[in-house]
């Protein structure tokens, strides 16, 4: 979606403050914020562009008043609602309030180091070849989907090259609305700093992106 | 947590009116500025500038051919001939709604509006929602002021980004035949001349 | 009013409302047996205390050192990595990225935060800023200058906006005046700002 997330190219946000001995947690809230969430994976109702979108398909204005975790955690509370695992009288209680819903598994702490180990790999096998081979010239395409998906505005209607054809994977698009992993080549794709940027862009700038196939045609 | 506005019981001024005040009486101390303009102003633009004008305009336009073709041509002229002009207001475009093509006019970048014939912009002309979505979505926004065009009309969005203001002409109830430009003008509203709106029914 | 809007208060013992959300939520989640809590303190203390920079920086240092780790680092990122023990969780699809005397690499996710989790730990925060993801893109080298950081004119600099699974390592180049040194002094001189491209590694003097 076109909304405040997608940050390339905007002004005004003023100076990047890196903060000397910087906590991995600013506040015992946010452990437990984020502790929650990736728990909360593990039931398996929802995937990972789909808590990607959670948090980024709110109003412009509050996405950008809050802090990274209070968005993360207002992303939880909302995909827990949609789900029907928690409900909104619930967590003003701040107790169940009925039944929970069954779910297929829970993350048990034994689990933790090999779940984290594991990961979610995103690369899927295939027959089909990539329409792009690297050092092509391809051209973002000019979309604009209210629903998820990876492509920049900064980069759409540009012309970039291929650098790499990374793989097959997973692709946000479809995955994020529930439509299937829909799998696409998966590319980087570099664009000259001038090409984004205008005549008085930095002339040693490159900025590359990754882009499912879906996202781009020929130059 | 946006709007950051503590709402308070007792008689105490908010933050921002206080800075106000504040600005107001040191400028006027300096002479900067002199009080009695500053009403002026206020009352200008909250009392004599405002719809009617452009409702005029429109009335005037609907009654009289020449006057339309005049207005059509170089609207700045002949909105001049009413009387109206100056301030946002130096460079008018009138826009023609036909049965086939439907104008509405926004400044996405800030909030640009032809103050001379239609006052100071509502709250929604300057808020994020139209600012964003009339460039996109303007059936979506039409919808949001409870309008639905038929799906063929053209629909012509006018971005205010220059010093040309934009003034839309809305099409002619029927049933009106023979109406005062006085009696017309009451079926022009605002809104219709933004492009969010259309004209008042007989 | 800018970001992090975290409402001080002095009141006695008054929790903070994010304290009294997240708190009311897990209460829920466990009592509906979704989580298990030695599991939530599991996760806190692997990302607080386990997974972080230092893991990266046995990597590079183990490419300073070895021409034929550097190689396959290079070449399979995920893969060189991985034989190292670390992996998965933002990290199963790596690449390292070769910071040369004439290119400089950056890494930046503009649309959220993604950062490779397996070799560097969690993000920290201004990397996940406003600031950070709206200008790296277009204008990096003020961002370098916000870091102290200063390249050469006609250095080339490379930015890699993280929009997929991929997950970026910055191989810094190796500071001179370090011959001959182990890996695991070397690492120490490997900061985590040189691995995404806003610093540069430490020189050995200022190890002395």
């Amino acid at each position: 979606m076109n909304g405040a997330q997608d940050m390339g190219g905007v002004h005004g946000f003023g100076p990047v403050e890196p903060e000397p001995n910087e906590p991995v947690f600013h506040a015992g809230w946010e452990k437990r914020a984020f502790a929650l969430t990736l728990a909360m994976a593990m039931p398996g109702q929802w995937n990972i562009d789909m808590s990607r979108f959670a948090r980024e398909n709110r109003d412009p204005g509050e996405y950008l008043s809050m802090s990274y975790y209070q968005i993360w955690f207002a992303a939880l509370e909302t995909m827990l609602k949609e789900r029907d695992l928690v409900s909104d009288d619930e967590t003003v209680a701040g107790h169940a309030l009925r039944e929970p819903k069954p779910v297929a598994r829970i993350l048990s702490p034994g689990a933790v180091a090999q779940v984290l180990y594991r990961g979610g790999p995103t690369e899927r096998e295939t027959n089909t070849t990539p329409a792009f081979k690297p050092g092509d010239h391809v051209r973002a395409k000019n979309i604009n989907p209210r629903t998820h998906t990876r492509l920049p505005r900064y980069v759409r209607g540009h012309a970039g090259t291929i650098e790499r054809v990374i793989g097959f994977h997973v692709f946000p698009d479809s995955n994020a609305q529930g439509a299937g992993e829909n799998p696409q080549w998966l590319y980087t794709v570099c664009f000259d700093g001038r090409e984004l940027w205008g005549a008085d862009g930095d002339p040693t700038l490159t900025v590359s992106v990754d882009a499912w196939e879906p996202y781009l045609v020929p130059a | 947590m946006t709007g950051h506005d503590h709402h308070h019981d007792h008689s105490e001024l908010t933050e921002t009116q206080l800075r106000v005040r504040a600005l107001e009486t040191v400028l006027t101390e300096k002479g900067y500025v002199d009080p009695a303009a500053l009403d002026l102003l206020i009352e200008t633009y909250e009392k004599k500038v405002g719809p009617r004008n452009g409702a005029r305009v429109v009335a005037k336009a609907w009654a009289d051919p020449a006057y339309r073709a005049r207005l059509v041509k170089d609207a700045t002229s002949a909105i001049a001939e009413l009387g109206y002009a100056g301030r946002q207001g130096e460079h008018i475009v009138a826009l023609e709604n036909t049965p086939n093509r439907h104008n509405m006019v926004v400044c996405t970048l800030c909030s640009c509006y032809p103050w001379p014939v239609l006052g100071l912009p509502p709250v929604w002309y300057k808020s994020a929602p139209y600012r964003s979505r009339a460039v996109s979505d303007p059936r979506g926004v039409l919808k949001d002021f409870g309008i639905t065009l038929p799906a063929g009309t053209e629909i012509r969005v006018w971005d205010s980004t220059s010093e040309i203001r934009y003034l839309v002409i809305p099409m002619r109830p029927a049933g009106t035949e023979g109406w005062s430009e006085e009696r017309l003008a009451e079926l022009v509203t605002r809104d219709s001349m933004i492009g969010t709106g259309l004209p008042k029914q007989p | 009013m800018t970001h992090d809007h975290d409402h001080h208060h002095d009141h006695g013992s008054e929790l903070s409302e994010m304290q009294l959300r997240t708190r009311a939520l897990e209460t829920i989640l466990l009592e509906k047996g979704y989580i298990e809590p030695a599991a939530i303190d599991v996760l806190i203390e692997t990302y607080e205390k386990k997974i972080g920079p230092r893991n990266g920086a046995q990597v590079v240092a183990k490419a300073w050192v070895d021409p034929q780790f550097r190689q396959w680092l290079f070449e399979d990122g995920t893969a060189a990595i991985g034989s190292l023990g670390f992996g998965g969780r933002s990290g199963n699809h790596l690449v390292a990225l070769e910071n040369t005397p004439s290119v400089h690499n950056m890494v930046v996710c503009t649309l959220c935060s993604c950062y490779p989790w397996a070799v560097l730990g969690l993000p920290p925060l201004w990397y996940k800023s406003a600031p950070y993801r709206s200008r790296t893109v277009a204008d990096p080298r003020s961002v370098l200058a916000d870091f102290g950081v200063s390249l050469p004119k006609d250095t080339e600099i490379r930015v890699w906006d993280s929009t997929a699974e991929l997950r970026y390592l910055v191989v810094p180049l190796r500071p001179a005046g370090a011959e001959g040194w182990s890996e695991e002094k070397l690492a120490e001189l490997v900061t985590r700002d040189s691995m995404i491209g806003t610093g540069l590694p430490k020189n050995p003097e200022d190890l002395a």
